[in-house]
């Protein structure tokens, strides 16, 4: 089978315009993978599925991972040349940036015509709010109409042209996507759900708990 | 219209069929299948829209064993992580712990002994006979063949379950495979006792066909039903007995060769038409190739450790990377993904649940038949809620 860079190098021939780069993977697993521009990604599905070359009739694994936007502290170095004609001293500089976060799609493809994979691909969304759309790959491969509803509830990516995107594993009334880094989980699941009077009271006042400590709350494992 | 009945007594001579009165003719009716229903094999839905009563819009619905797996994967240890597998599907937790144990060795490099790999094959083919004979058993059932095949079915696991219960010590939540061997040593009366049982397999196997596989009535309830295409299979990434029944040559044991699977001599049976009753047969044929590949590991299982020596259990912290392990279980292709950042517990968890997918294509299979073809045609595909809602 082609490695991912001559996949990435025909890719980028053939859709210019998509962004495709690619992810290594440092470890022995060495699954490397290619990340696709989300405007793109259903032609390249496409692409990957219909090739003679590589023909990946089969997605075995779809799956969202959840990157929340974190703190980075980088330090940068710049070196500062003595007026006096001495060797140039080395400014060291700390500066925070916030590196915005983001959903991301994964896909395993597999040939069942050829017998070789696997080629993931990945895509992420603009941000983990408004813009968590990405096209649904449902068309290509159906194996991922049930997968792509499975991240659509635990993960809240929307994924356009999807032909039935409902919840699948949580209730339809559900609020909130259970696999984000940061979802609070509810103080009593047996009373969350049930649509009273006194239990809506109960869920209205754990939503503003949860919601009061802000982006602090967005630890990794989801504790409040 | 209502018509009069001419004759309301069937007293006149000939045929006895009274006027059907038409009213509801060309209505659609929807009916809830489940969640509690014996056909539905755990707690499962189905939202069936009848035309009569043949389908013509049929909607899963589950998730009602949901405990969301993969978030308790994701706050565990790696190795805390390996019991939890064995309740994905339930029946056939030495291959979820397999699968699991794969995808950590991909990601830290592991290397597992000769003995291990060869122990890992035995207890995953006994898991395969076992499934399979549940399978067959239920699948009658489902047929209305009520308890007398699901009864010599599960007389044999009952013998399977032994097996395990004397290993692992546990009948079902085996918790057996570790990453880099197994956590037990088989004691040589174990060894007797399983290749005992595999070499009696054959006959359960002749003795039950004998019974099902030519049966008249069998035939006629499974036949031509829930047909699926090769084409449509591939594409929704059916995998396992299913997609072989549809006559498409993919065994991950043959295209992956994980573990030490090269070294057996095994056919991959393959179904012509696709129906519920290729699936049926596909099952037994299954059977009767897992029991050489048996006889050759036991036979051949060699002397030495069964967990590597530089194995990490506890504490493990692999470097952040990403791997994607994945075998051939007795229900098509059950894969882990996991994503370390380094830390004792993985980043990203996820379970690729053969059940889970192969559900995708129910409607497709159910569409145009009746609701009791519905009940085999589910008990076809073989699916553990377990894994299903996970």
């Amino acid at each position: 089978m082609e490695t991912p860079e001559q996949i990435r190098d025909r890719l980028r021939a053939r859709f210019p315009a998509a962004e495709v780069t690619l992810v290594p993977n440092p470890s022995p697993a060495a699954q490397h993978s290619l990340l696709v521009g989300a405007a793109h990604l259903a032609d390249v599905a496409a692409f990957l599925r219909d090739d003679e070359a590589l023909r990946l009739d089969y997605c075995s694994n779809v799956t969202g991972v959840d990157w929340p936007e974190k703190e980075v502290v980088e330090t940068v170095r710049t070196s500062v040349p003595d007026p006096a004609g001495g060797p140039a001293k080395v400014a060291e500089q700390k500066i925070k940036r916030v590196q915005p976060g983001c959903l991301e799609v994964v896909y395993h493809l597999y040939s069942m015509a050829r017998g070789h994979g696997p080629v993931i691909i990945r895509a992420r969304t603009g941000d983990r709010s408004d813009r968590a759309v990405l096209p649904s790959l449902t068309p290509v491969w159906r194996s991922c109409e049930f997968q792509e509803r499975e991240i659509f509830d635990l993960f809240g990516v929307r994924f356009e042209g999807h032909p039935d995107l409902r919840r699948i594993l949580m209730w339809d009334e559900f609020e909130d996507h259970p696999m984000r880094k940061d979802y609070v989980e509810p103080d009593d699941y047996e009373w969350e759900p049930t649509p009273h009077d006194a239990v809506l009271a109960k869920a209205a006042r754990h939503r503003t708990a949860a919601a009061a400590p802000g982006p602090a709350a967005a630890s990794p494992g989801g504790q409040p | 219209m209502i018509e009069v009945p001419t004759d309301p007594f069937g007293l006149a001579p000939g045929p006895r069929v009274r006027p059907v009165h038409d009213e509801f003719h060309g209505d659609l009716l929807e009916v809830s299948m489940g969640p509690h229903h014996p056909s539905t094999h755990g707690v499962f839905r189905m939202i069936v829209t009848l035309d009569g009563e043949t389908i013509v819009k049929l909607k899963p619905v589950f998730g009602y064993l949901h405990r969301n797996h993969e978030k308790l994967g994701e706050n565990a240890t790696y190795l805390a992580s390996m019991p939890y597998t064995d309740r994905l599907d339930y029946l056939c937790s030495m291959t979820n712990n397999w699968a699991y144990a794969l995808a950590v060795e991909k990601l830290t490099g592991q290397a597992v002994p000769e003995r291990a790999e060869y122990l890992r094959v035995i207890l995953a083919e006994l898991t395969r006979l076992l499934n399979h004979s549940c399978l067959a058993g239920f699948l009658l059932q489902d047929c209305g063949c009520s308890g007398t095949p699901l009864m010599y079915a599960f007389r044999e696991r009952e013998k399977i379950l032994d097996l395990f219960e004397a290993l692992s010590g546990s009948r079902m939540m085996c918790n057996y495979q570790r990453f880099g061997g197994c956590r037990v040593d088989p004691t040589p009366d174990w060894l007797e006792a399983a290749k005992r049982l595999v070499d009696g397999y054959g006959r359960f196997l002749d003795e039950f066909e004998e019974l099902l596989t030519g049966n008249e009535i069998l035939m006629a309830r499974t036949q031509g039903v829930g047909r699926m295409p090769a084409a449509l299979a591939i594409s929704a990434g059916i995998t396992g007995p299913m997609l072989r029944a549809a006559g498409v040559a993919y065994d991950l044991r043959k295209v992956d060769g994980y573990g030490i699977y090269p070294r057996f001599n095994f056919r991959v049976p393959l179904g012509a038409q696709g129906d519920t009753y290729d699936r049926y047969m596909i099952r037994i044929l299954e059977m009767r190739e897992s029991i050489p590949i048996l006889q050759q590991a036991l036979r051949e299982l060699p002397a030495g450790p069964i967990l590597d020596s530089k194995a990490k259990l506890r504490g493990l912290r692999p470097k952040a990377g990403e791997a994607y392990g994945r075998i051939e279980g007795p229900k098509g292709e059950i894969g882990f993904y996991l994503i370390s950042d380094g830390g004792p517990n993985p980043y990203r968890y996820r379970v690729r649940a053969p059940s889970f997918v192969n559900l995708t294509i129910l409607e497709d299979l159910c569409l145009g038949h009746t609701v009791a073809d519905a009940v085999i045609i589910l008990g076809s595909i073989d699916i553990v809620l377990g894994e299903v809602d996970r």
